[in-house]
């Protein structure tokens, strides 16, 4: 019997696979596809304090083995969702894990407190990406400073475990991660998507109303697997890493990288089956090579100075 | 019910871009409603990554019909599949048009243009089979875009063609024909599909004619069953302007819900 469980500290998972937020909508929409008590954890698209209209269309651009979006978090609001999609998913065996958005830091204290006594939720992810109204659009996640403050502020507020999602749009991602660790969180999550653009040359207009979005899906891997190895060796905390992550195999460069779980996210867009099927391949792996524990890959890049 | 699948295509038929599949899905067909559609996974590789949406076509026993034209690299790609071949789908996914008991021996009018004729085939026979009488207005740039014609006609359906160039039928835009027609006609209900301005035109001249109508809309879409919300549209519902899901809540809108692209900034 091999065991695929991970364990965060603050949070032990029954395998390493936790499904996106925003990727995986309120969970339920997997039903008809997978069972959902199969999953290491599954994170709740990304909950302002209020329902959020999000951006006009068109929202959503393919490029080459990549998926831009725009789709400005909307979403039904932490109401809505308590009342009508936890009590269905809190029967499932499985961490759920809340993203949680602002507008500024106050809607973000204000969304966690008004989580902090609805049961059944394992860990906060924090989306430090969403543009901050009062300081002109500028993300949280962009600097050192405005990382530290939110995540002291929320960590202050929050009952729960706090895990902050990283942007890679940052020139150092070890000095953000760093300042997330020192502020209290109790992981990093990377990446999120890289800020991207596409245009149709024909009417010359970009193929996104917003013209800007973020770019997800297979091709942007290498890069997130730089920025989790590069966070992995300098944090104590623990690291979920993300990023194009679409098979087992993805998902063991990202555990050999050094995170300690990772989260599957345009694959569930493309493959409903996408979470389960890599969870399998896991297994695979681990009886392929003598393992009986899939935490013993974490963290064992072979590097040329070590052999 | 929604379901993952996979289907074998049994027969492939094709008229320049345009291609008709007929898949053996039991599935998917036991449970198909005109207006719905499928997700296709045009290649096993990540390129082009998204599925794509089909409307079904026509559903027969444990058969489905998709009808489509080459418009980009997926399209091209699934022309490529052959008889014998396995498609990776899922489906039946959407709200379709709706077909109410009141339908019974009312007139319907379906415009289709171009290959927006996909979804309005297998409602033509599901109205037939409600005792709706069907009028079919069908219409493309040259006869090339009309490659249904002749099946729509041997079916017994009334149809009425136009192309742009005036190379088979009327000659002008379908929407023009429509405004000729419909005061003899007089439907009790209208369905269409296709593109953006056809559609947009057929809802004002329809609200002006106090005639009920629906609209297939067609949406870039990321995953077809309601998580990526990519795929929205401005809709009016309850007195509220809402970004909808043209994939869960869609693709089939009202007249009086749908606020048309020119409306839209």
């Amino acid at each position: 019997m091999i065991d695929l469980s991970v364990d965060l500290g603050f949070l032990k998972l029954k395998n390493p696979i936790i499904a996106a937020s925003g990727t995986f909508g309120y969970g339920q929409e997997f039903e008809p596809f997978i069972d959902l008590n199969q999953l290491g954890g599954l994170v709740i698209k990304g909950l302002y304090f209020s329902p959020r209209q999000g951006n006009p269309p068109p929202r959503l651009a393919e490029t080459h083995a990549g998926l831009l979006n725009s789709v400005g978090l909307q979403g039904i609001g932490v109401q809505r969702f308590s009342e009508e999609i936890l009590p269905h998913l809190q029967k499932y065996k499985t961490s759920l894990i809340v993203n949680v958005c602002g507008e500024d830091e106050e809607e973000y204290a204000r969304v966690v407190d008004f989580l902090n006594n609805k049961p059944g939720l394992a860990a906060y992810e924090l989306n430090i990406s969403c543009p901050n109204v009062k300081k002109g659009g500028l993300c949280p996640a962009l600097k050192a400073d405005s990382t530290y403050s939110l995540v002291k502020l929320v960590k202050r507020v929050s009952s729960r475990p706090l895990i902050t999602k990283l942007s890679p749009n940052v020139t150092d991602i070890q000095e953000i991660a760093l300042s997330a660790q020192e502020a209290g969180s109790d992981a990093v999550s990377l990446v999120n998507t890289f800020l991207a653009m596409a245009i149709d040359p024909e009417t010359r207009k970009p193929r996104l109303a917003n013209v800007l979005g973020g770019l997800s899906g297979p091709a942007i891997k290498p890069i997130a697997l730089r920025m989790v190895y590069q966070t992995a060796c300098c944090l104590q905390i623990p690291v979920i890493g993300l990023g194009g992550i679409f098979s087992g195999s993805d998902a063991l460069e990202f555990l050999i990288a050094g995170a300690r779980a990772v989260e599957v996210g345009t694959a569930n867009m493309i493959d409903p089956e996408a979470t389960v099927k890599i969870i399998k391949e896991l297994e695979n792996y681990c009886q392929k090579h003598n393992l009986k524990r899939i935490e013993e890959i974490v963290g064992t890049l072979k590097t040329n100075s070590e052999e | 019910m929604i379901k993952d699948s996979q289907a074998l295509i049994i027969d492939k038929k094709n008229w320049g871009d345009y291609y008709l599949f007929d898949l053996k899905s039991a599935k998917i067909a036991f449970s198909a409603q005109p207006g719905q559609f499928i997700m296709v996974r045009p290649s096993a590789y990540y390129h082009p990554l998204l599925r794509r949406p089909f409307s079904l076509h026509f559903q027969h026993k444990e058969n489905i019909q998709i009808f489509f034209k080459i418009t980009g690299q997926g399209t091209f790609l699934l022309s490529q599949k052959k008889p014998g071949d396995w498609l990776d789908i899922i489906g039946p996914l959407g709200k379709g048009f709706s077909i109410g008991a009141e339908i019974k021996g009312k007139v319907t009018a379906l415009v289709g243009g171009g290959r927006g004729i996909a979804p309005l085939y297998f409602l033509a026979h599901r109205l037939n089979q409600q005792g709706a009488k069907v009028k079919i207005f069908y219409g493309g740039q040259s006869r090339n875009d009309l490659p249904l014609k002749n099946k729509i006609e041997a079916d017994g359906f009334e149809l009425h063609l136009a192309t742009d160039d005036g190379s088979f039928g009327f000659k002008g835009f379908i929407t023009e024909l429509l405004r000729q027609k419909i005061k003899k006609i007089k439907p009790f209900k209208v369905y269409a599909c296709g593109p953006e301005a056809m559609m947009a035109e057929i809802a004002h001249l329809l609200v002006e004619e106090k005639i009920s109508s629906e609209y297939s809309l067609e949406s870039v879409m990321g995953c077809g069953f309601g998580v990526c919300w990519g795929c929205v549209r401005r809709i009016k519902r309850e007195g509220q302007l809402l970004w909808l899901k043209t994939c869960q809540e869609g693709p089939v809108f009202s007249a009086e819900e749908i606020i048309w692209a020119d409306g839209q900034k």
